[in-house]
């Protein structure tokens, strides 16, 4: 076994594939939540919901409808972003002037329902979903061993991730966002339809959670629990992040997947807890987040 | 006046109630009660949602069991070493979570009470998913049995109306009133010189400590602490008890925590037990659409409009 320093490398390498694994979730989630709250100015607490329906969307079309991953990757993340603009238009919009903890306590409602009524269907359990036969095999790296599904998570969702950040910062749409995340009003009197941006933006960053969702569904088992337990630690990197910058939100998700992946290997009972721990040294040093804007 | 007239109205029912309502779940309502109460100091008077909150109420409810089962604490010894953990935790918390404002602070709370979950769950002490299981109940003071319901139920009584009181001295003083200028226009408080921070921490302080009361409390009641406690589940409950019943309103959270458990007594029982996150999710939904001023807040307009 490939050791240095007394360090069991397979075991390490392995513990940070995993990590890096997690923070590709990490990443997508954060930066869905980032996106709608630069424009919305709202948290969306069904995020992990939208997850969980990413999930359970791509188990529903391979096992009722015979969709397999491919098809379900693309069509799934449509379909949830369907579902968001349908809520943002009948749900969230009606109190958007109100409070912003009405809207988080809508979608914290919304997220209980949704994962009441799964649990109520397919139970509390979690069910297999199969990688896709083109992705089922793996490589023999020098010193840890790389399963093919894996390797695609982790450059699917940087792609993704890349895409966006490019989307929003380098093309002239995202600068239609960033100039709606300063100022909306300026931007209805310049003739930009405002409104529909916003269901738009609601609906895209709710997408990326139904796309993370389906992406996780062979490596997590699909659970109605899924998405809530993941979107409390992305709330904790959002903190610890700060939701200012959408490159931020996607280096800090995968950082912060590493740290876990690190504890995992060298203190495995501070595994689960680490980023939290990491959030309340960056609040006590840097309250505003490593990428926020002082207030 | 009129207010005293109503609480001492109420308290002549909660009295009495005994002879007509089950004891023990007019504990629950009472803990629970207590537990929104505490909460609605900081989200009703001080405009902060904690979405933590369930970490205080586990806190009180794992040191009191632990302290009864293992060092043979009389009760009320047991109720405040709970409630003191609890505050402590609470002030921790508190020096963190005031850093910050609005969402964050709420994502903040949920995250620091989702560390204490994962640290109960992995304590030797706790007893992991099992909980703390057969908590004595106790004397009172070494004399008064509390393994009587009834008794029980008058002791709860009278913790609730410590607690209840309190709250509302805590409201109607003059840090309360900054409180309220602070939830009202934090600038403006800033500006008046106020340390707004020291201000929305020591609120966090005694809100959690409340919490904790309320925790400690309901493990004596039903002599079991247990992962649930902890939850964010319940953290999510408070909110909505508070929600339905008024929130920024003294006796909405009381009301509310009788609405909701209620609600959840009924549920449990019947067939629909299997709807209840689906129900409470709706509850959410449809009170933060059309209803945001809670039973307590809109009897109030009512009167206003009326009177």
């Amino acid at each position: 076994m490939a050791t240095f320093l007394g360090i069991n490398l397979f075991g390490l390498f392995g513990q940070l594939l995993v990590g890096l694994i997690n923070g590709s979730f990490y990443a997508l989630l954060s930066l869905g939540l980032a996106i709608i709250f630069g424009l919305l100015k709202i948290i969306n607490f069904a995020q992990g919901a939208m997850y969980m329906l990413g999930a359970f969307g791509a188990w529903l079309a391979l096992n009722h409808l015979g969709i397999n991953y491919w098809a379900a990757l693309v069509l799934v993340p449509l379909a949830v972003g369907a579902i968001g603009i349908l809520l943002e238009r009948v749900l969230v919009r009606p109190i958007a002037h109100e409070d912003h903890l009405y809207s988080l306590l809508l979608t914290f409602g919304i997220a209980l329902m949704l994962q009441g009524l799964f649990t109520h269907l397919f139970g509390s359990s979690g069910m297999p979903y199969a990688i896709p036969d083109e992705l089922k095999g793996g490589t023999r790296l020098p010193f840890m061993y790389l399963p093919d599904y894996r390797a695609w998570i982790i450059v699917a969702s940087a792609v993704v991730c890349g895409g966006t950040w490019w989307m929003i910062e380098k093309t002239r749409l995202g600068a239609y966002l960033r100039a709606g995340t300063e100022n909306p009003q300026l931007m209805q009197a310049f003739g930009i339809n405002v409104p529909l941006m916003v269901t738009l933006t609601f609906g895209f960053g709710v997408a990326l959670a139904g796309f993370a969702g389906v992406m996780a569904a062979p490596v997590y088992s699909v659970s109605p629990e899924m998405g809530s337990n993941l979107l409390i630690v992305v709330f904790a990197i959002v903190v610890i992040g700060g939701m200012g910058s959408i490159g931020g939100a996607i280096l800090t998700g995968l950082g912060m997947g590493i740290v876990e992946g690190l504890t995992k290997y060298f203190y495995p009972e501070a595994s689960t807890t680490v980023i939290f721990l990491v959030m309340v040294i960056v609040l006590l040093l840097k309250p505003a987040g490593l990428f926020g804007k002082e207030a | 006046m009129n207010d005293k007239k109503l609480y001492l109205a109420l308290f002549i029912l909660a009295l009495a109630a005994p002879a007509v309502l089950y004891p023990v779940f007019l504990m629950k309502v009472l803990c629970f009660a207590l537990f929104a109460c505490a909460f609605n100091l900081l989200l009703g008077f001080a405009g902060l949602l904690s979405f933590g909150h369930a970490a205080f109420l586990g806190t009180g409810g794992y040191v009191t069991g632990y302290l009864m089962i293992n060092a043979g604490l009389t009760p009320e010894l047991g109720i405040l070493a709970g409630t003191l953990a609890a505050g402590l935790l609470g002030a921790v918390y508190g020096k963190l979570a005031v850093r910050r404002e609005g969402i964050y602070f709420a994502m903040v709370t949920l995250a620091l009470a989702q560390l204490a979950f994962f640290f109960y769950l992995q304590a030797p002490f706790t007893g992991g998913e099992d909980g703390l299981q057969g908590v004595p109940r106790g004397e009172l003071f070494g004399f008064i049995d509390l393994s009587n319901n009834l008794a029980m139920y008058y002791f709860v009584l009278a913790i609730f109306v410590f607690g209840f009181w309190l709250i509302r001295r805590t409201v109607h003083s003059p840090f309360g009133q900054v409180l309220k200028a602070i939830r009202e226009n934090e600038p403006r408080a800033i500006s008046l010189g106020y340390n707004v921070n020291d201000y929305k921490w020591l609120a966090f302080v005694i809100s959690s400590a409340l919490a904790g009361l309320a925790g400690s409390t309901k493990t004596l009641v039903f002599q079991l602490a247990s992962l649930n406690d902890v939850h964010w589940h319940l953290s999510g409950e408070v909110v909505l008890m508070t929600l339905v019943g008024g929130m920024g309103t003294l006796l909405g959270p009381l009301v509310g925590a009788g609405a909701i458990v209620t609600i959840q007594n009924y549920l449990s029982g019947g067939e629909l037990g299997n709807y209840i996150h689906i129900i409470l999710g709706a509850i959410f939904v449809v009170c933060v659409l059309a209803f945001r001023s809670g039973i307590v807040g809109q009897f109030q307009k009512m009167l206003k409009q009326n009177f």
